[in-house]
């Protein structure tokens, strides 16, 4: 009886006869305007409309799948998806564990952003930012006390409240809640950080790797890509 | 969901709130209470379950069954659920995979660890890449069924195994008098009587279990902890509906669900317990709710 219950769980989710290509994309789902969940429950934002993109240029059948940004990278290695799409910097360190395909988004500034006339000290004060961020690292390095948060609205939260002297994230997704703060928050430091963005993927993928690589490559020829840029980040982004 | 609704900019007051609180992520909101309902529902018989089978075998005279059965319900109850959580659905998730590689795809080029990944070729993914979302989730929620079941089993086995002692002996040695057979005593005898014994240890495990159940939001499933941060948090105005940091009201509205859940089952708790407790050699089975007029 038990070895049928276990056959049968085997067989169950077999039915699906398997369809080449279907690539699972991993996301956040929490980082307007890269990717979000919209409220109509669907994955939205910059990286979803690159990624149907990309993926119908190279092919490809892809599925959204939203998953926590803390365990994004081991959720990758064990198979649960097959890309990385959630605003994720290339840097040397994340390069050991996955492969990135080049970026679809050139490198940007991270802001620094505190309450205004908080007179906020960068070096030595309380600065939030996201778990496992190089905003995180970097601030690890300048000697700042680092609160992480699991959630990029978190960290806002936290500067809101108080919690945090100022919080260091990207400043495309600063930008929008700088703006609709009514003046409550405001930019006080920038600084560069990382390669620009790519898609991850596992370092043995190697042909998924170079089909999102040409598909990456003909939306910066065509001009494609820049549009969506623009789109989604205003004019005053930078482009290919 | 209204056709008022298409347009939310121009909304205001109660038309925001209304069309608001029915977008379908606060469906998708709403259908998670339905889940982690159902989560309890299916998990406290499979936990009662396991733990009967758990008892049962840490009593028994042969070491064969009594020593996996003590070994279990020691071991599951002092791992903390929270690293139990993390630990035990990945080790199925992975352990029902490579039983699948084994089956499908032995030949499989590189093996099954590659450098620091764990993949099987895709025919043996589970569930498989092309499956329906519905599957994935279905799939999240077996495992949580499983682990829960797990933690939980180990407690009620130890509750069990303890009512199980607590039966008077003179009802057994009566019992063995009539020339009743071991089996016939456990069944007329010992497992009728011991439930009223092990009722209070076990209503303490299910209302664990209704507030371990947040702990869904670790296994990935999008449980009404998950919804309401991703609700509560502040939203500019790219979504349809911006609005401050709400998570305050989101997480008090789960409080009262949580509170109003233990509630109703306290209340469902005591009368199990007076109709168990019918015709037994206790106290609450005399009638009397204390030892008044002295002994």
């Amino acid at each position: 009886m038990k070895s049928l219950l276990i056959a049968g769980l085997l067989t169950a989710l077999s039915i699906n006869i398997a369809t080449a290509d279907t690539v699972r994309m991993g996301t956040e789902g929490a980082y307007p305007p890269y990717n979000f969940i919209n409220d109509k429950k669907e994955v939205d934002g910059f990286e979803r409309h690159l990624g149907d993109e990309l993926c119908k240029r190279a092919n490809l059948t892809c599925v959204w799948v939203v998953n926590e940004w803390d365990s994004i990278i081991p959720n990758l290695l064990a198979g649960n998806y097959d890309t990385i799409i959630a605003g994720m910097s290339i840097t040397d360190e994340r390069d050991k564990v996955i492969d990135f395909t080049q970026a679809y988004y050139p490198p940007a500034p991270s802001f620094y952003v505190a309450l205004d006339g908080a007179n906020a000290d960068l070096k030595s004060g309380v600065i939030a930012a996201q778990t496992g961020t190089i905003q995180a690292g970097h601030v690890a390095a300048t000697g700042a006390t680092l609160v992480e948060f699991a959630t990029p609205d978190e960290t806002i939260a936290a500067v809101r409240n108080g919690e945090a002297d100022a919080v260091l994230a990207d400043s495309d997704y600063l930008a929008p809640i700088i703006k609709e703060s009514g003046g409550k928050l405001v930019q006080v430091g920038e600084v560069y950080l990382g390669d620009g963005i790519g898609l991850g993927v596992r370092e043995t993928d190697t042909a998924l790797k170079e089909k999102m690589n040409k598909a990456i490559t003909s939306m910066k020829q065509d001009g494609s890509l820049n549009k969506l840029l623009v789109k989604w980040f205003g004019a005053d982004v930078k482009t290919y | 969901m209204f056709p008022v609704c298409a347009d939310p900019s121009l909304l205001s007051g109660l038309d925001w709130f209304s069309c608001y609180l029915t977008t379908p992520k606060h469906l998708a909101f709403f259908e998670s209470f339905g889940l982690v309902m159902l989560l309890i529902a299916v998990v406290a018989p499979v936990a009662l379950a396991i733990g009967f089978a758990a008892a049962v075998a840490s009593r028994s005279a042969s070491p064969l069954l009594s020593l996996p059965g003590r070994g279990y319900i020691a071991l599951a109850r002092g791992v903390p659920d929270i690293v139990f959580f993390l630990f035990v659905p990945i080790a199925l998730d992975q352990g029902f995979e490579y039983l699948r590689y084994l089956m499908i795809c032995p030949d499989q080029p590189d093996g099954v660890w590659q450098g620091n990944n764990f993949l099987v070729c895709s025919a043996a993914k589970l569930p498989l890449s092309t499956a329906a979302p519905i599957w994935h989730s279905v799939y999240g929620f077996g495992l949580a069924v499983i682990s829960f079941g797990l933690v939980f089993g180990a407690f009620a086995g130890n509750v069990l195994a303890g009512s199980f002692k607590a039966v008077p002996i003179a009802q057994i040695q009566t019992g063995a008098s009539f020339g009743m057979t071991q089996s016939q005593i456990f069944r007329r005898i010992l497992v009728p009587q011991m439930w009223v014994f092990a009722l209070p240890g076990l209503s303490n495990l299910w209302q664990i279990l209704i507030k371990a159940t947040p702990l869904l939001f670790l296994l990935g499933l999008q449980d009404i902890v998950y919804w309401a941060r991703e609700l509560g948090s502040s939203k500019t105005s790219i979504y349809a509906y911006p609005h401050p940091d709400w998570r305050l009201y989101y997480f008090g509205f789960l409080l009262i669900f949580y509170l109003g859940l233990t509630a109703i089952s306290e209340v469902a708790y005591k009368r199990i317990m007076a109709r168990l407790s019918r015709g037994q050699a206790t106290l609450a089975g005399s009638g009397k709710t204390g030892l008044r007029g002295g002994v």
